[in-house]
């Protein structure tokens, strides 16, 4: 008998393709046909519902990156948001593992008031941790000058949020403080996934704490650790709202905190008197998508499929 | 669920009957929230005391959210019959729209300085699409205390202005300048824009700039920047980190003498300052004759062309161009100024003080608003970027005059 054909399938796949496509899948695709195009900013010529769009094929491609007036900025922001990705992935990434790997420790006390603890800033809204770290390392009212002070070395202070070389950084490192309860966690959780039978065979061979770490628990974790890798890469290329929320929508000073989230939301919304520009925005947030697809498909491609599983 | 709908409704109908709309109403839309008890109380009925027919009802909303509210209810057709306009661009696309009446002949135009019905008409001036309202000024506010007690005088010049900077800081217990670059504006526009006009000759410059006559690349405008750069001496350690609310702290808790600023803040200012302040122009430079203020036109009121009332709406936006609205919106939201060209009284001191320099000195409003104040990027933005550059001492004063150029250069024709 032949099989009937599995409409059941269809049905249930159908709300979830559905309201994917309506709110993902289309937008996405609208988004890169916009870039395409430009549009008279003062709206002259104009009637009352719809500005008139022209298509301009890849002009806008072509200023973004080529462009002095674009391209600067884009370059810039681009610049600033790998080294942003890079001292997430080679401090936050690190610290995570180690905590993750203390708290797994069965000796450990007091194991949960640290895990809440460490974990509680990622919870924290993160205009709440603008204005506290704004206000921390204020050179009027800041706290580094005083704790500095005491013991004798006050002339370090430096205002580092407001110099150039140091803003991005500082910026990078309050990101790190806050989300590194996340790491941990995924960490923390994969180190208890580990069989005892495995540790205990260690233990028996003789193998010694630091040894069971980089030789059993840590190839058993490498999937994660990976995953996490990913993670961070497209949460940095898609941070915003922490330099908008310390160094306002101009990511100052020069623009030497700007990331392509920032740069989007500048070209697209407009600032103070510059008017938006929807279709350059587009054009941003396509190049933006397109970045972060090119990460995610290295990852998949260069890492995960080569890595090796370790069924226990 | 069907009596939630029915119940929701039933209490939308209810909100619409409640709303006075009466024929002869006049709505005002506008940001300024903390103006509603001046219009409330005192414009308004000193309104109705000359047109008791006519009602008039001022509706403020948030002040974030105006330029998106407005522009969607004006589409909508559901905006009150006038609307409080922002300067410039903004405003002149929604007349571009077709949104907002021409006003070409409204009586009372000729009340004001054609720089203040710059703000609201068309690049060729031909068509005028808002009545100004009010501008504000830039200073420098002072605390006289600190002056008493150090024994200083106010500055009349730029060396002078010096000389006092270096007597605070010597004494030390004060900050010299309440200023950072942290919100890159807040140095571009109560820096650059401040003392600005001195050097740049007040509206010839501006209009120099506009025709393409003077560039920024000009000895005068590099003498600014060098200026500037001079300030970062007498601003507080790790200004680069100071941001405005920082500075107006800074000033109001009484720890730094002079703010460099503008009119607006006087009114928070006398709330929250337990000490006398008052203001002084911006010095002039050494051996120049003529001063110059920067008097920008920052509010303005145009006709919404779907209006219900416009004929009503019409003789309330002519009486707003006479002597009389100009007197008490002066006293009662002090630090906005009306922009008619006669004289008017004002009570409160410092306001006073930022009106009495426009019978000596020349008014010009900044100078990378009008026209240039467009494009990608726009000149302000561009000076936000570069006078805190110079600040900073990232940027030296040529190569912020080249920069800010050159990007002008990049779309604005009389600068290629």
């Amino acid at each position: 008998m032949k099989k009937k054909f599995p409409f059941h399938i269809i049905v249930f796949l159908f709300p979830a393709c559905f309201i994917y496509s309506i709110f993902m899948i289309y937008p996405l695709i609208d988004t890169m046909r916009v870039s395409l195009y430009t549009q008279n900013l003062l709206g002259e010529n104009m009637d009352d519902s719809s500005g008139i769009r022209v298509f301009i094929g890849l002009r806008n491609y072509y200023d973004l990156f080529f462009n002095d007036t674009w391209s600067w900025h884009f370059w810039n922001a681009l610049k600033n948001n790998l080294y942003f990705f890079l001292l997430h992935v080679s401090i936050q990434t690190p610290i995570g593992l180690l905590i993750a790997a203390f708290l797994s420790n069965k000796e450990l006390k007091l194991k949960n008031t640290y895990r809440t603890l460490i974990f509680l800033p990622a919870m924290m809204s993160i205009v709440i941790v603008g204005y506290i770290f704004n206000l921390i390392l204020s050179n009027l009212w800041g706290i580094p000058q005083t704790i500095l002070g005491v013991v004798g070395l006050e002339h370090l202070y430096q205002p580092w949020l407001g110099l150039k070389g140091s803003a991005l950084i500082t910026v990078s490192l309050i990101s790190i403080w806050q989300f590194v309860g996340i790491p941990m966690m995924l960490f923390y959780a994969a180190l208890l996934n580990i069989p005892e039978e495995i540790l205990d065979a260690a233990k028996v061979d003789g193998s010694s704490g630091l040894n069971t770490f980089w030789k059993i628990k840590f190839p058993l974790i490498l999937p994660t650790v990976g995953l996490m890798c990913v993670l961070t890469y497209v949460g940095n290329f898609n941070a915003f709202d922490l330099i908008y929320a310390i160094k306002n929508i101009y990511a100052g000073p020069e623009f030497s905190t700007d990331l392509m989230g920032t740069f989007f939301y500048r070209t697209f919304f407009g600032y103070q008197h510059q008017l938006g520009n929807p279709t350059m925005g587009a054009t941003v947030a396509s190049t933006t998508f397109g970045i972060i697809l090119v990460g995610v498909i290295i990852y998949l491609f260069a890492f995960q499929k080569r890595i090796t599983r370790y069924q226990y | 669920m069907k009596k939630i709908i029915s119940s929701f409704l039933v209490s939308i109908a209810f909100i619409f009957t409640a709303l006075p709309v009466f024929s002869g109403t006049v709505i005002i839309e506008s940001w300024r929230n903390d103006d509603a008890d001046a219009w409330n109380d005192k414009i308004i009925p000193a309104f109705n005391s000359q047109y008791p027919d006519i009602e008039v009802v001022f509706q403020a909303t948030i002040p974030a959210q105006y330029s998106a509210s407005i522009s969607a209810k004006l589409e909508g057709g559901n905006a009150g019959d006038l609307i409080t306009l922002i300067p410039f661009d903004a405003s002149l696309k929604l007349y571009n729209r077709g949104w907002l009446a021409s006003l070409n002949d409204l009586g009372g135009l000729d009340n004001y300085p054609q720089v203040a019905k710059d703000a609201w008409s068309t690049d060729d001036q031909s068509n005028i699409f808002g009545v100004p309202m009010a501008s504000v000024s830039h200073g420098f506010m002072y605390n006289k205390d600190i002056f008493k007690e150090l024994g200083l005088s106010v500055p009349k010049t730029e060396s002078e202005f010096f000389a006092v900077l270096e007597a605070i800081k010597k004494d030390g217990n004060y900050i010299p300048l309440a200023i950072g670059t942290a919100d890159t504006w807040a140095i571009s526009t109560m820096g650059f824009q401040n003392i600005g006009p001195n050097y740049w000759a007040g509206e010839k410059g501006r209009k120099g700039i506009l025709t393409g006559e003077e560039k920024f690349t000009d000895q005068h405008y590099i003498n600014l920047f060098q200026t500037l750069s001079y300030w970062s001496k007498y601003m507080a350690d790790g200004y680069q980190a100071q941001t405005y609310p920082d500075s107006q702290n800074l000033f109001t808790l009484g720890d730094a003498a002079i703010y460099p600023t503008g009119s607006w803040e006087i009114f928070t200012f006398s709330q929250n300052a337990d000490f006398e302040f008052s203001a002084f122009a911006p010095p002039v430079r050494d051996g120049q004759t003529d001063c110059y203020i920067d008097d920008h036109t920052d509010i303005g009121i145009g006709l919404n062309s779907k209006a219900k009332n416009p004929a009503e709406a019409k003789i309330f936006l002519e009486w707003l161009t006479g002597a009389e609205f100009a007197e008490i919106f002066a006293n009662e939201v002090p630090g906005f100024f009306p922009l008619h060209s006669h004289s008017i009284s004002v009570n409160d001191p410092v306001a006073k003080e930022f009106i009495s320099w426009k019978d000596t000195c020349d008014t010009t409003i900044r100078n990378s608003y009008h026209i240039v104040g467009r494009g990608e990027p726009n000149l302000e933005s561009v000076l936000y970027e570069v006078v805190s550059g110079v600040v900073n001492g990232t940027m030296t004063p040529a190569e912020a005059a080249t920069k800010a150029e050159a990007s002008l250069a990049n779309w604005y024709e009389p600068h290629q």
